[in-house]
């Protein structure tokens, strides 16, 4: 279901009357089909399954899930260790 | 034919007093040059290794280097010094000259870092459709003292684990040679002699029990089969092992373990905790040895297993590769 | 560091959630995360080993390779094994045993099978070899469902008459029902599948939470991702709350992936399936709508004969529904490994069976 795994744009191009990209995850580039992220543009993050990018990654989201996070882990720092 | 094939095409590469006599088989009188000439000759360490890769060629290496690097490390990892090899060749009918050349160089070049020489040799032709282009076959024969021991059943419990350098190079190299993926990653394999570095690691004075490339299978499979060699439970730390991120990466991406993935130019150290230190450092003053490290040690129980600590300090039981790794979806 | 990816591995973060759920549970729960990549995480990570005792995850159906019906292996084995045809698969589907030989075996005996990481190479495939009959093993749940019709809409644009797809599409909400509704089920709470509500969104699981009163949190795959999840729910279940939330919103949204879920119902339409060690479980699947028939590879090989035969042995139904455990099973290790799996809860690198035979620290 779902292996799937975050990858950089780094190049955006039409094939079979598709539109590709070329992705960058970390290091590794293969191309992935865009078709159902219409808005993307170089630069934008995606989350690719199959060779297909299934959605655009929300930096915001992201970094305020981490924010998150580590406000819990300041709190708990003040409160002291749990049983 | 063969015998036209060997005296204009494999002679002028491997060119040596022994293979010239033209005899079916290489007789030598071992000998390397010391200070001490009454040398023994001690122990032979013999090996052989079918080589049927494909593609012939890819990033960092081909089958000619591994065919001869393959069996000189076979050797090497009894403590041997790999002296001689043979070489069989199956070749396909209507194989490029071009091709079977590119690959005797390689060998050539291969044999003269190892500092080995090829003493005999045979090909045969196979018709069009069978061989892959080429699979090669070599035997290689080393030679050690009386009194060294290395094998898979030495492992103690105390023992230091240690690796020569990064995992799952070659195996990504390769499958991306194949093209059936269609990504790149910039890895190459990591093909290499290592008969210096444990000729090194001998001569530091480490007291070294096994010694182990982990070639099919990873590093996972080789030391799951010296745990149940040495009936020892081997224990090693996920955030020491070296891995390239893009191999890292590419791994991520197809759902591969790096741990399975087979290597070509590292090998597994298991040596007394005293010497673990000496043999580090031989290691890493070793060609092909820059990223060598500690990744774990040896306990007495669970017996026959092999267990990893992970980066968030859970204990993960490891087993050998089963069947072919395969890029899944889930 | 892969962006998006070793952030959600943090040691330091990954020990901040479970405090918080420690802190927070009072009472033993029972969960269950449905889908298999996120089964493969937690025990690759060994998450299990760092929740409270109290917490019991019970691993569900969310493996699309287990869960393809013996039927529709045996039919791809037969099709695989034709002459002049390439049939071609995503790779965890090689070593699925059928009723008496893998695509692995087929291979071996001389049959064209080849792996593809993407649809789109299977249509190369077929692009590159108009002389032969190329077969495209379109398996998943939703989550590959964009990508499997993609290949279909493709070969009916390119006019690629030789190219046929043999869909096993799975959907999840279906088998929650089947799940939940059951007198054995003991699932207090879910993680969905974080991927399937990239494309599908979570709207669809709101009647399910109220109709079963359970709380649904929608999960991402990382260590982090997976322990949020978890926290969430147990947030919920402590406060007898019953709603859907979300864990992993840097990708799902609560509508998700409109282009995509156009595209799938433009290709498939609603039909029932049955899961391979569960039985049929009505409207959980998708198969190729009547317009593009004439690539359905179910029509176009008519495999006559097929007569599946399952193991007896296999408890993988039981398995798959969290009603036993592998280590439950009388074949577990003895007669089924990886090596010479039964069923495909042992296949699968994430079915339950293979993920606790690999990485369980239970069975020392």
């Amino acid at each position: 279901m779902c292996l799937g795994i975050p990858g950089k744009i780094v190049d955006v191009y039409t094939a079979n009357d598709l539109t590709m990209g070329k992705i960058d995850f970390g290091g590794v580039v293969r191309e992935a089909c865009l078709v159902y992220i219409p808005d993307a543009k170089v630069g934008d993050y995606t989350l690719v399954h199959v060779g297909f990018a299934l959605n655009l990654i929300s930096e915001q989201e992201a970094q305020e899930t981490l924010e998150l996070l580590r406000e819990i882990s300041e709190i708990e720092e003040k409160l002291g260790p749990s049983q | 034919m063969s015998h036209d094939l060997i005296t204009h095409t494999f002679l002028p590469f491997f060119d040596n007093d022994v293979l010239r006599r033209s005899n079916d088989a290489g007789v030598v009188i071992p000998k390397r040059s010391t200070p001490d000439h009454n040398l023994d000759v001690g122990k032979l360490a013999i090996s052989t290794d079918s080589h049927v890769v494909w593609p012939l060629f890819f990033s960092g290496g081909d089958i000619g280097r591994l065919a001869v690097c393959g069996t000189v490390n076979d050797v090497a990892m009894m403590g041997a010094d790999p002296l001689y090899l043979t070489a069989g060749f199956i070749l396909e009918e209507g194989l490029e000259f071009e091709i079977l050349e590119r690959i005797i160089k390689s060998m050539q070049a291969s044999a003269q870092e190892a500092r080995i020489q090829i003493v005999a040799g045979d090909t045969k032709v196979v018709q069009n459709g069978k061989a892959d282009g080429v699979y090669i076959n070599t035997s290689g024969v080393g030679i050690l003292p009386n009194d060294l021991i290395i094998d898979g059943a030495y492992a103690q419990p105390g023992d230091i684990v240690l690796i020569s350098g990064t995992i799952g190079d070659h195996g990504i190299a390769v499958l991306e040679a194949r093209g059936e993926l269609g990504f790149r990653s910039g890895i190459s394999s990591d093909i290499a002699p290592l008969n210096d570095m444990v000729q090194n690691i001998l001569e530091a004075g480490a007291d070294v029990h096994v010694l182990r490339d982990p070639t099919r299978g990873g590093l996972a499979t080789s030391l799951t089969e010296i745990a149940r060699q040495s009936h020892v439970c081997i224990e090693i730390n996920e955030t020491s092992i070296p891995v390239r991120p893009a191999v890292n990466a590419a791994c991520e991406m197809l759902g591969f373990d790096p741990l399975y993935i087979a290597n070509e130019g590292k090998l597994i150290a298991i040596v007394s905790e005293a010497s673990a230190g000496q043999a580090l450092e031989a290691m890493r003053n070793s060609r092909y040895g820059d990223d060598a490290t500690v990744i774990g040690k040896v306990i007495d129980k669970p017996e026959d297993r092999v267990l990893m600590k992970t980066a968030l300090g859970t204990t993960r039981v490891i087993e050998m590769l089963s069947g072919e790794m395969l890029p899944r979806i889930c | 560091m892969i962006k998006y990816l070793s952030e959600y591995r943090d040691v330091e973060l990954v020990r901040v959630v479970i405090d918080e759920i420690k802190r927070t549970i009072t009472q033993p729960w029972v969960m269950m995360e449905i889908c298999g990549g996120q089964t493969h995480a937690i025990m690759r990570y060994g998450l299990d080993q760092l929740l409270p005792p109290e917490i019991e995850l019970v691993h569900g159906p969310g493996c699309p390779v287990c869960v393809t019906s013996l039927e529709l292996v045996d039919k791809a084995l037969a099709i695989a094994s034709q002459a002049n045809v390439i049939f071609t698969s995503y790779g965890d589907m090689l070593r699925v045993p059928g009723s008496d030989q893998d695509l692995f075996s087929v291979r071996a005996s001389g049959g064209d099978v080849r792996v593809v990481y993407s649809p789109l190479d299977a249509i190369n495939i077929a692009q590159q070899n108009p002389d032969k009959e190329v077969i495209f093993f379109a398996i998943g749940f939703e989550t590959t469902a964009p990508a499997n019709a993609m290949s279909i809409l493709q070969a009916s644009s390119m006019n690629l008459m030789n190219f046929s797809v043999l869909v096993s599409h799975v959907r999840v909400p279906p088998a929650m029902h089947a799940i939940l509704s059951s007198p054995l089920n003991r699932v207090q709470g879910f993680l969905a599948a974080g991927h399937v509500c990239t494309v599908m969104g979570y709207w669809e699981y709101v009647p399910i939470s109220e109709q079963y009163q359970i709380p649904i949190v929608v999960t991402g795959f990382e260590p982090v991702d997976i322990l949020q999840g978890i926290l969430l729910t147990i947030q919920q279940l402590e406060q007898g709350l019953y709603e859907v939330d979300n864990a992993y919103t840097r990708l799902v949204t609560y509508n998700g992936n409109k282009p995509a879920q156009k595209v799938i119902q433009q290709t498939f339409t609603t039909c029932d399936r049955k899961w391979r060690g569960i039985g049929e479980i009505p409207s959980s699947g998708w198969c190729i709508r009547s317009e593009y028939a004439s690539f359905d590879a179910e029509k176009r090989f008519n495999v006559e004969g097929i007569h599946p035969n399952e193991s007896p042995l296999c408890i993988a139904g039981e398995i798959l529904q969290g009603i036993k455990k592998p280590n439950q099973c009388s074949a577990y290790r003895i007669s089924c490994t990886p090596e010479n799996p039964l069923g495909a809860t042992m296949v699968s690198s994430e079915g339950a069976c293979a993920a606790y035979y690999r990485y369980s620290l239970e069975e020392i």
